[in-house]
């Protein structure tokens, strides 16, 4: 029998739909004012794997000459993802709803077991509640990546006012390539994500817009009345 | 008649809400969708102090500049100093306009306009006589680098004291000129009066080199190195936002650090 399961409160959705645009419009106008010292790169004993970023991609995605533009965008959104992410991270609290989120002793090692699990390498996935390990311990790192983001950016956005956020990221330099590597994260937690969200399939997807999973539910013998029983 | 409420089924039920959730998404969607193209496609402010930016995100670079300003400015926040033999020998060098080629101390003289009509005109060797302070700090490029260097000079705030100058600092701008007022820069009050902005003349304890704003250039390390503005030709002093060069080019005016 089919049952309605409520999975994901208003709020969250309404947080992650939000999220996703904006955060969007962070990147590319963060790509914008990168362009201007364009000088990060994965260099390996002299070896430079990855160069961010070739010049095919500025071109692709009209990114050249556009730094004061890029500012004046990301120094407006960055009040929505900052405003969205404390929203969240408030009603998380307030609702409970970090109990499901927050990775508990066990996380980091089930954690393990689903990745294999989902590469199949292993047959069989713990138990997990409403978010599996691996998924608390991802959901969770990103909050706590959003709130990095915005130490660094406000350490790079203000240096000398807010010198003491410079200081925590190890000073202005390294904020700026701190805030360069987050984003990078941001980009493979999508692709994974996606590529999880794709697997899991249309009653996953569905619970993040409308709120509610169907589940099978086999109808328990305690739901049909057995009038002898009057503590039912 | 009110028709008697029928119980839906299950499925009746996942229907409707799939329905109503994602006809609101949709909505939602087309709404962000929209937003965003009126915001992309607004118009250029009206060319003025400023210029260059959609009308929009021009009130939100002054609106949160000024957020900002007023949380957190305050003159007692001093840039972080190096050691001296921390900073770079060679200092980058990344713009010309204005101050190409050279310009021999003996052939030029600040330009002092005060309010009363009077212009000031100072030389070199007048300025070296006062007293001269140093700094080494991470210089920061609105491009995104920066680099620790030397600078030397006339503090700001001893310059302004030293030539009487205080009627003038009432004010709540200054404004700089290149000689052949190729680039300019505005520059508010409090932050011309911060203990770390120099009118410098040395870099690395000698005199300034051609390209770095020969013979006396600002050095205000609380704002980002576009307002650095390099070889001083005249200094006038405003209660209105004075010409600037980068802030014509829909930088935001303040660019404070």
């Amino acid at each position: 029998m089919k049952v309605i399961k409520e999975k994901h409160p208003l709020i969250m959705r309404w947080t992650h739909w939000i999220n996703f645009p904006v955060l969007t419009i962070m990147i590319w106008s963060g790509m914008l004012i990168y362009w201007a010292n364009d000088v990060y790169s994965v260099t390996i004993f002299g070896h430079t794997f990855v160069r961010f970023f070739p010049e095919w991609f500025y071109k692709t995605l009209h990114i050249p000459q556009r730094l004061a533009e890029g500012m004046a965008f990301h120094f407006l959104f960055m009040w929505f993802f900052t405003l969205n992410g404390f929203f969240y991270v408030l009603y998380s609290i307030i609702s409970g709803e970090w109990r499901y989120l927050l990775p508990n002793k066990h996380s980091f090692k089930e954690a393990w077991q689903v990745l294999l699990h989902d590469l199949h390498i292993r047959k069989t996935a713990p138990p997990q509640g409403k978010y599996n390990a691996a998924q608390r311990v991802a959901y969770t790192a990103i909050i706590v990546m959003g709130l990095g983001s915005v130490i660094t950016g406000l350490a790079i956005y203000k240096p000398v006012q807010f010198y003491w956020l410079a200081w925590i990221c190890g000073g202005y330099h390294l904020a700026r390539i701190w805030h360069f590597v987050l984003t990078i994260g941001y980009v493979f937690f999508f692709l994974v994500h996606i590529v999880q969200v794709i697997l899991a399939g249309w009653n996953n997807f569905r619970a993040v817009i409308s709120g509610f999973e169907v589940v099978e539910e086999q109808p328990k013998p305690a739901i049909e009345t057995n009038s002898d029983d009057e503590k039912a | 008649m009110k028709k008697p409420e029928k119980e839906l089924t299950v499925e009746q039920k996942i229907k409707r809400r799939t329905f109503i959730s994602f006809g609101l998404f949709g909505v939602y969607a087309a709404g962000a969708y929209g937003a965003w193209r009126w915001l992309y496609k607004s118009a250029e402010e009206t060319a003025g102090i400023t210029a260059g930016a959609r009308r929009p995100l021009r009130r939100a670079l002054n609106k949160t500049e000024l957020f900002f300003r007023r949380l957190t400015f305050n003159e007692n926040h001093l840039v972080k100093t190096y050691p001296r033999e921390m900073a770079a020998k060679i200092i980058r060098h990344n713009s010309d306009i204005g101050s190409a080629g050279k310009l021999p101390p003996e052939n030029w003289k600040l330009q002092v306009k005060k309010i009363n009509g009077e212009t000031l005109q100072i030389s070199l060797n007048e300025l070296m006589a006062l007293p001269k302070t140093e700094i080494t700090y991470d210089f920061k490029c609105v491009e995104g680098w920066d680099q620790i260097q030397h600078w030397a000079g006339v503090k700001f705030s001893d310059f302004i004291a030293h030539y009487k100058l205080d009627a003038e600092a009432k004010l709540q701008y200054v404004g700089l000129e290149t000689p052949d007022k190729q680039y300019y820069v505005g520059i508010d009050m409090p932050s011309a009066m911060h203990p770390q902005t120099l009118l410098a003349y040395q870099m690395n304890d000698v005199l300034l080199s051609g390209n770095h704003g020969q013979p006396l250039r600002l050095i205000i390390p609380v704002k980002y190195g576009i307002k650095n503005l390099k070889r001083i030709g005249t200094m006038t002093f405003s209660n209105t936002r004075p010409r600037d060069y980068w802030a014509e080019q829909g930088y935001d005016y303040y660019s404070g650090l």
